[in-house]
């Protein structure tokens, strides 16, 4: 199957976007008057401590949640509930026991009215393309959880959405995994163009797959920080440059 | 890679790994082993009544032997007395069996989807399961008369409610990040109802559906006992009635055959239709 030829731009504009939570009868801002911009095929990594607002900007953007004030334009549409043009790829893989890696990677297009035929055609090409093509006919419990987040990566990427969105898509996964699971990303990214949004608490992973990183503060008053990573690609973990980024990203977090 | 190495391994099923004629033999000690492990004592049992009858051990009147109630058993069968009797007793139990699934399980998938119906209705649910069936069994008799129509109702009555809650509690404890990840693929209500809710659903509503059928011949004896001139509970009655206690115990093992024939056809549609879960 050939790379199909994107026609959309995935661009994201979001506007004075705001929004707050009650927690235990408080009121709690978790995004205040938040404005960005994310170029069509860019990766924006956003991190931040839990409870800054990162994973609910996420749901924002996937439609998932409604802002109190403010909007996401996509392509100049402004975002009502979800869309066909952003797939999610969750924090846990999130996959339909039973069904087979075949029928959940095809599940999305499935649900959205296409043949099975057709389906299963686009869907193995993705299971080849995370590397999972003997398993086609494995169930979700006879994998393990690196392969079962690179099934819920190819039910993503099934659809050919042009934005995606990343919810600490590594972030169940030993350390090992995590770090083949990035290279992984990197390369689904540069072979599919689509622009990726990507929450994160690894801030290596973070500085690895992104072009830019969005660092949100959790205190009040304190304005979210767009840094760029300007490193060359494949990048180079151990590289001296990419040390002095994560260091210089680890400072706006007080550490060292 | 170690992460390849990781995921073959997951997969490698060590039973048809190696089909030498090492493996086989101790798959055969192995699978008689577990026969006897898991119906030595039953056989156990059964001997130890054969004996104890025959011996005296016991007072064979009340027990007596086995081949005496096999005997008894065969007779009934191959005269056609008990086929009547079988025959008329999965009528009452399959129908009033049927409807309740028939019944419960649109209910129960209904019910369990919307919060407002299944509270509005839970309390009057609670109220009536809490019922017992063999105490409303005389008002139904009032309203039904004495006759196939109350008997099949208190059945189906009491099967209804396993099914139903069972069903309720399958739906209600669907995975809702499953629910949350049809939706953002753009699946309509109807779409996450039939593609993730019911296929959910289904290892809770057979677990229903399982004590349904065991009910359903629970009910079966006692409804037969009261009132009826046919049936196997009719049976197990009027054979003690008579001292014909080699055919009142043809009639219970019946029964239990019955029961254990119900079951395993449950079982098998849901390994069928379960193959994706553990089946314990």
């Amino acid at each position: 199957m050939s790379v199909v030829q994107k026609t959309r731009r995935g661009e994201v504009a979001i506007r004075d976007l705001s929004k707050s939570f009650a927690l235990n009868g408080q009121r709690l801002n978790v995004l205040r008057n938040l404005d960005l911009a994310i170029k069509g095929g860019e990766a924006l990594a956003i991190v931040g401590p839990s409870g800054c607002g990162k994973t609910t900007l996420l749901r924002v953007l996937a439609g998932l949640e409604n802002p109190d004030q403010g909007e996401v334009l996509i392509d100049g549409q402004r975002v009502e509930g979800v869309g066909t043009e952003r797939a999610i790829i969750f924090q846990e893989p999130r996959l339909l026991p039973w069904l087979t890696v075949l029928g959940n990677v095809s599940f999305g297009l499935q649900v959205r009215g296409h043949s099975p035929a057709e389906a299963e055609a686009r869907a193995r090409h993705y299971i080849r393309l995370v590397g999972l093509a003997e398993f086609e006919t494995a169930f979700p419990r006879q994998l393990s959880g690196g392969m079962s987040q690179r099934v819920g990566i190819a039910r993503a990427l099934t659809v050919q959405p042009e934005i995606l969105l990343l919810d600490e898509p590594l972030g169940a996964l030993d350390a090992m995994t995590k770090l083949t699971m990035q290279e992984e990303l990197a390369r689904i990214w540069r072979e599919e163009k689509v622009t990726m949004v990507l929450v994160t608490h690894d801030l290596e992973e973070a500085i690895f797959l992104a072009d830019r990183v969005l660092v949100l503060p959790k205190e009040k008053g304190a304005m979210p920080r767009l840094i760029e990573v300007g490193l060359p690609r494949p990048r180079d973990r151990s590289e001296t440059r990419f040390v002095e980024m994560r260091r210089r990203l680890m400072a706006e977090f007080g550490l060292h | 890679m170690t992460f390849q190495s990781l995921d073959t391994s997951s997969r490698v099923r060590p039973v048809e790994a190696l089909p030498g004629a090492a493996t086989l033999r101790r798959g055969v000690v192995a699978s008689s082993r577990t026969i006897l492990r898991r119906y030595g004592l039953l056989a156990g049992f059964l001997g130890l009544w054969q004996i104890g009858s025959t011996q005296g051990w016991i007072n064979p009147t009340v027990f007596p032997p086995l081949d005496a109630i096999l005997a008894a058993l065969w007779q009934g069968l191959s005269g056609g007395a008990l086929l009547d009797d079988i025959a008329i007793s999965l009528q009452r139990s399959g129908l009033a069996f049927a409807a309740a699934v028939g019944l419960g399980i649109p209910l129960g998938l209904f019910m369990g989807q919307i919060r407002s119906v299944e509270q509005a209705l839970d309390p009057i649910l609670q109220f009536f399961r809490q019922t017992s069936a063999l105490a409303l069994y005389p008002v139904f008799i009032l309203l039904l008369g004495l006759g196939e129509a109350s008997k099949v109702f208190v059945i189906f009555w009491a099967t209804l409610f396993p099914i139903l809650l069972a069903t309720i509690g399958g739906v209600k404890e669907v995975d809702r990040k499953l629910i949350e990840m049809a939706a953002t693929f753009g699946a309509s209500r109807a779409r996450i109802f039939a593609r993730v809710v019911l296929p959910a659903a289904v290892p809770a509503i057979f677990v229903g559906l399982r004590l349904s059928a065991t009910t359903a011949l629970l009910l079966l004896i006692a409804a037969e006992m009261i009132g009826a001139n046919k049936g196997l509970g009719f049976q197990v009655m009027n054979a003690q009635y008579n001292f014909q206690i080699p055919q009142m115990f043809a009639a219970i093992l019946l029964l239990a055959a019955l029961g254990l024939a119900a079951n395993a056809i449950l079982v098998t549609l849901q390994r069928r239709l379960c193959r994706w879960a553990d089946l314990t």
